[in-house]
């Protein structure tokens, strides 16, 4: 290779200054959207204003930032500066955050900063005529704001407080009309999915904690993903066979498979195509979702942790198998669906296997690339779809679009660059660099060969439908409503910028000059044409060339220039009807959650409800009837026993007075009787008891 | 026991029953006027000279007259219809012989343990009015003036009580 | 000492049967100046009693007994007073002086 030695990291002299402004690139997106959410719903302008100014700011940090550690690297130095900070402490234990600038941070804040922008801008053409355009930027600046606080969060706690963020947003703005059932739907979806991900996620990290008492990632020695701690997690045996380090790698892939919509947790994606489009492009294609493969690549040291040289874990095993599978089975999907962006959705969770398999097999390096640049040509296609929907005001079905090459040849050109990267086509585009780089890694890999074929029919499928889209919707005549016309400018620049990074991008890529790999990787890097000659490259490029012709030939050969008629079926539906129907209908995933999950579900919330009701319910209830029978007891005994017996009493207290009371004859003779005879019996008494 | 304890004894008793017992309430009145002289005379005969003339200054001359004129002013020498005696008459009457059943059972069945109560009976003492008027005055001088403020008001009481009242509370 | 040569005794069983026949006389009465006659026949009897044991008593020259004699005397006259005046009172007001019939204490 190319690449010399890695540099040991030198010790530094205390973070510099950038790295200790570096919480400024989250911070002010989110105080921004503070603002906004105080904003009126009128002050369209003041709303954007703040949001496109805030990430403008956020960029220039992150060039910044990128600068400091591209001079850095120049210079032969290693850049990782972490700065940290303890939160609270109980008990002995602290409990830190803090954030690190490295290659890795560096180059996904520029990414996720950049592209933020572009969409930022594309959204005040696209949601011009939209009421709750304030509501919009305040929730597409919070989601910006989290989603750089997850790129530069140094501890795992840090992070996944911006990744609940990230989620949190993602639902609002999926569910941004709410008033359309299905988009309520969609959103709540998204979160549930994400959410079983997430708790797979939390165990992870309280796992980890518990283990090495520390959730940061760099710390001088001491952080969780550096040796000693590694060393001890390595040590430590959990079940099947796992070490701790392997388990908690898994742990954490389950969360990232949530995010980034792997099998069996893609389901909410293609849902969550009911958001605007730029929400679409945004989070779905561009950042959110990379967020799953960005976290596996942080704590890459931990899932590569206890791998023999040339070898690979369990951990990064499993990451692969399941990146790969998705890749193919969302793939095979996107063949036979309809709507412009479902096919681009499934195209993402394809593309997100891809990957995930890259970073499996690979490495970082491998499955950053393909990250950064499809980040770039996706967000392209969406901001491209949108611009079409736009154009035939509304439509979304692809069988009622076509010819639209001619009124939007703008949309057309940057769409056709973006398909054209996707697919892979060779040498211009980025695509073709960064998918080249996975293939490569899965020759490589030691444990099977099995992903590798499974990654190259996907490349074939990619190709077939991405040319099946572009026919329908640019070729042949139009089969909608009215008249298509070109988008405003706010909207078409941004596609042009991106294009222009759809095929530059390409050019750090090359095995003649692996500039990106060498970059994350802190070696130093050369352009050399002899890079081409590693035994099996040429061979390997001229394999994914061949796929990539046949899957747009075929395309072509059944779609091109044609245009059916929206009732009539599909080529290969007429051709083969039942597998069709099956592709059509998603393979059945959600119809299968439908039958188990969500009725065991509303079974256990069914007896929940039971319980609540019936059981703690009924026990209140008769503690209640228990009180009032004793207040009923209380008020009986009151009212009989105690009054009772007292105006008893005072009834033969009065009869016993008017008894008495008739022994005052009112004669005074009687009364001077009875004194004689006390008198005498007075007498009597003491002359007995004297005589006694 | 002499004859003439007997005789005076005999008077006053008969006089006192005579009082007790006579339907017409004027002739109870002048029974009981002898009554009182023959107590009185039972004073005299006890060497008690002052108490007995005393008594009747004072009961024959003023409180036997006094009797008479208020029968008179109620107009009690009228017969009532009813008859003379209380409905319940004889269980006063048993009491009263209880009375005296008890007393005379308490007089005879004393033991006299008085010093010097030898056989014969003691000389009469000798009293004149000058030492009954040193012990009104020394010794007795308290009783005497309460006894004054209780005649100036029983007299005062007497008057209100038995005045006729104003026309309107009539 | 036998009792039937002391005259004390003799003194004091007239003076108990005069009290008697005055209670009597109050008791079985219905018109009350008898009443009130035959109060004064028992004050009588007790002034009997006293001048007796005066004469037979102890200390005859400390004129107790006398004393007591002449003080009830005083009082008995007040008293008979008032209570006539009452009477006649009473009988103003209710026309009758049967003291069966005044019995407006009944309770």
């Amino acid at each position: 290779m190319l690449m010399q030695e890695p540099i040991s990291f030198t010790p530094q002299l205390g973070p510099s200054a950038i790295a200790q402004l570096l919480w400024l690139i989250p911070a002010v997106p989110i105080v921004a959207s503070g603002v906004i959410a105080l904003l009126k719903q009128p002050k369209r302008k003041t709303a954007s204003t703040l949001a496109i100014g805030s990430l403008t700011f956020s960029l220039l940090l992150s060039l910044m930032a990128f600068a400091h550690v591209l001079a850095g690297w120049a210079h032969g130095e290693a850049v990782r500066e972490a700065v940290n900070f303890t939160w609270f402490q109980f008990g002995t234990t602290n409990v830190d955050l803090g954030w690190v600038l490295d290659p890795l941070s560096a180059v996904m804040l520029v990414m996720v900063s950049f592209v933020g922008l572009l969409i930022f801008i594309y959204s005040t053409g696209y949601m011009a005529h939209d009421e709750n355009y304030t509501r919009f930027f305040c929730f597409l600046s919070l989601f910006a704001g989290a989603m750089l606080g997850v790129v530069i969060a140094n501890s795992l706690l840090l992070l996944f407080m911006g990744w609940e963020l990230v989620g949190l947003t993602s639902y609002l703005l999926i569910g941004f009309c709410y008033q359309k059932p299905g988009a309520a739907a969609a959103a709540k979806k998204a979160f549930l999915t994400t959410r079983v991900g997430d708790v797979f996620f939390l165990l992870g990290i309280v796992w980890l904690f518990a283990q090495t008492g520390t959730l940061l990632f760099y710390n001088g020695g001491a952080g969780s993903l550096e040796s000693h701690a590694l060393a001890g997690l390595l040590a430590q045996p959990a079940a099947w066979g796992l070490t701790a380090a392997g388990a908690i790698g898994l742990l954490i892939f389950a969360g990232a498979a949530g995010k980034s919509g792997q099998f069996p947790l893609h389901v909410w994606l293609p849902d969550a195509m009911e958001g605007p489009t730029p929400v679409s492009a945004l989070i779905h294609a561009a950042t959110m979702v990379a967020a799953g493969v960005y976290l596996i690549a942080r704590v890459y040291p931990l899932m590569h942790a206890g791998a023999l040289t040339g070898g690979t874990t369990t951990s990064l095993t499993m990451v692969t198998w399941v990146g790969a599978f998705t890749a193919v089975f969302a793939a095979l999907i996107a063949v036979a669906q309809n709507d412009i962006k479902r096919i681009l959705a499934y195209s993402t969770v394809s593309q997100l296997g891809y990957m995930m398999a890259g970073l499996g097999m690979g490495g970082v390096a491998v499955g950053m690339f393909h990250l950064i640049t499809h980040a770039f040509f996706k967000a392209l296609l969406f901001m491209g779809a949108g611009s079409v929907i736009h154009g035939c005001h509304e439509e979304q079905d692809i069988r009622r679009m076509g010819g639209l090459w001619r009124p939007m040849r703008l949309t057309f050109i940057t769409y056709a660059i973006g398909m054209l990267a996707l697919c892979g086509f060779p040498l211009l585009f980025s695509g073709f660099w960064s998918k080249d780089g996975i293939l490569e890694a899965a020759q490589h890999f030691s444990v099977s060969k099995g992903p590798f074929y499974m990654l190259v029919f996907g490349a074939l499928l990619t190709a077939f439908y991405m040319t099946r889209q572009v026919s329908y919707v640019f070729f042949g005549s139009y089969r909608g409503q009215g008249h298509a016309h070109e988008s405003p400018k706010s909207m078409t620049v941004p596609l042009g910028i991106l294009a222009f990074f759809a095929i530059a991008l390409g050019a750090i890529g090359t095995p003649a000059w692996p500039w990106f790999r060498g970059f994350l990787e802190s070696r130093a890097v050369n352009f050399d044409w002899n890079g081409f000659g590693e035994p099996g490259l040429m061979a390997l490029m001229g394999t994914s060339m061949v796929v990539v012709f046949l899957g747009l030939g075929l395309g072509w050969w059944l779609y091109g220039d044609k245009s059916p008629a929206p009732e009539d079926a599909d080529v290969l539906e007429s051709a083969a009807p039942l597998p069709w129907m099956w592709l059509r209908d998603r393979l059945y995933v959600d119809e299968f959650y439908g039958a188990t999950v969500i009725v065991f579900y509303e079974w256990w919330a069914r007896v929940a409800d039971w319980l609540d009701r019936r059981v703690w319910g009924g026990a209140v209830a008769g503690v209640a009837w228990a009180f009032g029978l004793w207040a009923q007891l209380n008020r009986f005994l009151d009212t009989n026993v105690v009054d009772g017996s007292f105006d008893k009493g005072c009834e033969e207290l009065s009869t016993g007075g008017g008894l008495l009371s008739r022994m005052q004859s009112g004669r005074v003779q009687t009364y001077l009787r009875l004194l004689a005879l006390a008198v005498i019996a007075l007498a009597a008494i003491l002359i007995w008891s004297s005589r006694a | 026991m002499s004859i003439v304890f007997f005789a005076i004894a005999g008077l006053s008793v008969a006089g006192a029953l005579a009082a007790v017992t006579l339907k017409s309430t004027v002739h109870c009145a002048l029974a009981l006027t002898v009554a009182f002289a023959g107590l009185a005379l039972l004073f005299l005969e006890l060497d008690a000279q002052f108490a007995g003339f005393a008594q009747i200054l004072v009961y024959v001359g003023a409180v036997a007259i006094l009797v008479v004129f208020a029968i008179l002013l109620t107009r009690g020498s009228e017969t009532p219809k009813d008859g003379v005696y209380s409905t319940k008459w004889l269980l006063g009457l048993v009491t009263a012989s209880g009375i005296f059943a008890v007393l005379a059972w308490a007089v005879l069945h004393s033991t006299w343990a008085l010093p010097g109560a030898g056989g014969a009976p003691k000389a009469a003492p000798q009293v004149t009015v000058m030492d009954i008027g040193n012990a009104l005055m020394g010794r007795y001088v308290l009783p005497l003036e309460i006894v004054a403020l209780l005649l100036t008001s029983a007299l005062i009481g007497a008057v209100i009580v038995a005045m006729h009242e104003k026309e309107g509370a009539q | 000492m036998t009792p039937a040569t002391n005259p004390l005794i003799g003194y004091l069983l007239v003076a108990a049967l005069l009290f008697a026949i005055g209670l009597a006389g109050a008791l079985t009465r219905r018109n009350a100046i008898l009443v009130l006659i035959g109060i004064e026949l028992m004050l009588n009897a007790a002034n009997l009693n006293f001048i007796a044991f005066w004469r037979y008593g102890p200390h005859p020259e400390l004129l107790t007994g006398m004393m007591f004699a002449i003080f009830s005397i005083a009082v008995a006259a007040a008293e008979a007073a008032v209570g006539l005046g009452l009477v006649i009172a009473i009988h103003r007001h209710t026309h009758t002086t049967d003291l069966d019939q005044m019995n407006r204490m009944k309770g």
